[in-house]
């Protein structure tokens, strides 16, 4: 098996300037590792650090200590020291990050925001399309609103508009948080599917999911976060 | 880990600054500031009225000469060159073709009195086009595709709307297919809702065409839209960088803090 992600003593604290330079420690000690076509989840109660671990690995949140090794491009580039250019191109080609939110550009259709990560690797207008068209019938998105863009649609549908941009590529590595929150039970079905095909695919994933049902279906290993806290 | 890069093509810099300084007498505006852009990257500089943002944009652009540190630019056969040792006629070139430069009031950047077309139109004689017919369809595609309708080619920018003279300003700087463009508070004088589109038509062409943009704003949610990096300025100094969402998502510096907090939520 090889190692997509792989992680050893990261840690992260948030200094509160404004509140009097308070240290917040988030996590420390984060060491783990994901092989392709695995499944990795991250339990614990809300507070213990489990999306700052995600955004961590994204490159969102900047890591104070340890290393993220991150398989790009064949070989392992560190998250917590890579450029911003490095970061960039990492999300480019290889890291995926799906979210119960979209941020929505103004007047963008539907359909487009589900292709343009396509289309920012190169692949051309029309193929990128297909592709999304494919993934919005397969979440049930209308195909009269496609046209539209989602910042008008209702929270279900845009966090669904989300998941098909999410899903769209071809990365190596996709961080899950929460994909299925709010979503009915068909839906979530859905979205169980298609992280299934992922894993089928070879795709290396961390996912947060407080389901039971959903992390009983796409789990091979959880990690508790827990064992990561900070002291205070 | 630095060995995993895979972006060989883009490794040469566009332009690089070096320990750049200006000061207005004993008001230092600018101290120190070094950063490389690459192309097709957008960088945001942001900071309070003040901060030498500005300043800063001026130095990178060769249109004031800074105190000490050097600015280079990537030219069109690959050789770095200090701006400040170009040639007139190799500015002039830059200027004409190789960059863009949005001013914040459109009056600046456009020539009031005469019409849109000749606005667009003017930039590609100053290149040697001289195809009347070939110069006036161009200039008509590119108010298309600044979404401007076309049937108003001839009329004047004074004409127009604050929203339409500012699309136009961005055709009149592209339609050279510039490398670099600046952009100084590019949406500063515009309603919200004319703010929106020309940021959407602005990233798209960025987008679409590989630019690299030095892009100065006091507007964050600009920075989060339209950037790739962004560098926070205070007092003349750059006090934090980073990829823009991280920057922007996990401040580090008081004043970062401050200024992301300060945003009022929708």
């Amino acid at each position: 098996m090889t190692a997509m992600i792989e992680i050893r003593d990261a840690e992260k604290t948030f200094t509160m300037h404004l509140q009097g330079g308070v240290k917040l420690p988030v996590v420390s000690g984060v060491s783990f590792e994901v092989d392709a076509g695995e499944c990795l989840v991250l339990a614990g109660p809300s507070g213990a650090g489990k999306s700052s671990i995600l955004k961590m690995i994204f490159g969102n949140y900047r890591c104070d200590g340890g290393h993220i090794g991150v398989r790009h491009h064949g070989a392992l580039l560190d998250i917590a020291r890579a450029e911003p250019r490095e970061i960039l191109s990492v999300r480019r080609a290889t890291i995926g990050y799906v979210t119960q939110f979209l941020r929505a550009v103004p007047r963008v259709p539907t359909i487009d925001v589900v292709a343009e990560p396509l289309l920012a690797v190169g692949i051309s207008r029309d193929e990128a399309r297909d592709r999304a068209a494919k993934l919005l019938r397969a979440v049930n998105i209308p195909e009269r609103l496609w046209s539209l863009s989602p910042s008008t649609f209702s929270g279900g549908e845009q966090q669904r508009v989300n998941i098909a941009r999410g899903f769209i590529s071809d990365h190596p590595i996709l961080l899950l948080d929460e994909p299925t929150a709010s979503l009915d039970q068909k839906n979530r079905d859905i979205v169980v599917e298609l992280i299934a095909a992922k894993k089928r695919a070879g795709v290396a994933i961390v996912a947060i999911v407080h389901d039971d049902e959903v992390r009983q279906a796409i789990a091979d290993r959880i990690v508790d976060v827990t064992t990561f806290a900070a002291a205070a | 880990m630095a060995e995993t890069n895979g972006m060989s093509a883009h490794d040469q810099p566009l332009l690089a600054a070096e320990g750049l300084s200006k000061n207005f007498g004993r008001l230092a505006a600018c101290r120190d500031v070094s950063f490389t852009l690459y192309p097709g990257e957008v960088l945001a500089v942001v900071g309070e009225s003040g901060s030498g943002k500005s300043t800063l944009l001026q130095l990178l652009s060769a249109q004031l000469a800074p105190s000490g540190g050097r600015v280079s630019y990537c030219m069109r056969d690959g050789v770095m060159r200090n701006l400040a040792t170009l040639g007139e006629a190799e500015r002039r070139f830059l200027f004409r073709t190789d960059w863009g430069y949005v001013h914040q009031d459109p009056a600046q950047g456009l020539r009031m009195a005469v019409s849109a077309g000749a606005n667009v139109g003017e930039r590609l004689m100053a290149v040697g086009w001289n195809h009347y017919g070939r110069i006036r369809n161009t200039a008509s595609n590119w108010l298309e595709r600044v979404e401007i309708d076309t049937a108003r080619i001839d009329d004047a920018p004074r004409t127009y709307s604050g929203g339409m003279r500012q699309r136009l300003q961005i055709a009149r700087n592209l339609v050279t297919e510039p490398r670099l463009v600046f952009m100084d508070e590019p949406t500063g004088g515009l309603d919200v809702s004319v703010q929106a589109r020309l940021l959407d038509l602005v990233r798209g062409l960025v987008t679409e065409l590989g630019l690299a943009a030095i892009v100065v704003t006091h507007d964050l949610a600009v920075a989060r839209l339209l950037s790739h990096r962004v560098m926070v300025m205070k007092s003349g100094r750059v006090i934090e960088s980073g990829l823009t969402d991280q920057v922007l998502d996990d401040p580090r510096e008081p004043y970062t803090q401050l200024l992301v907090s300060s945003i009022l939520p929708p």
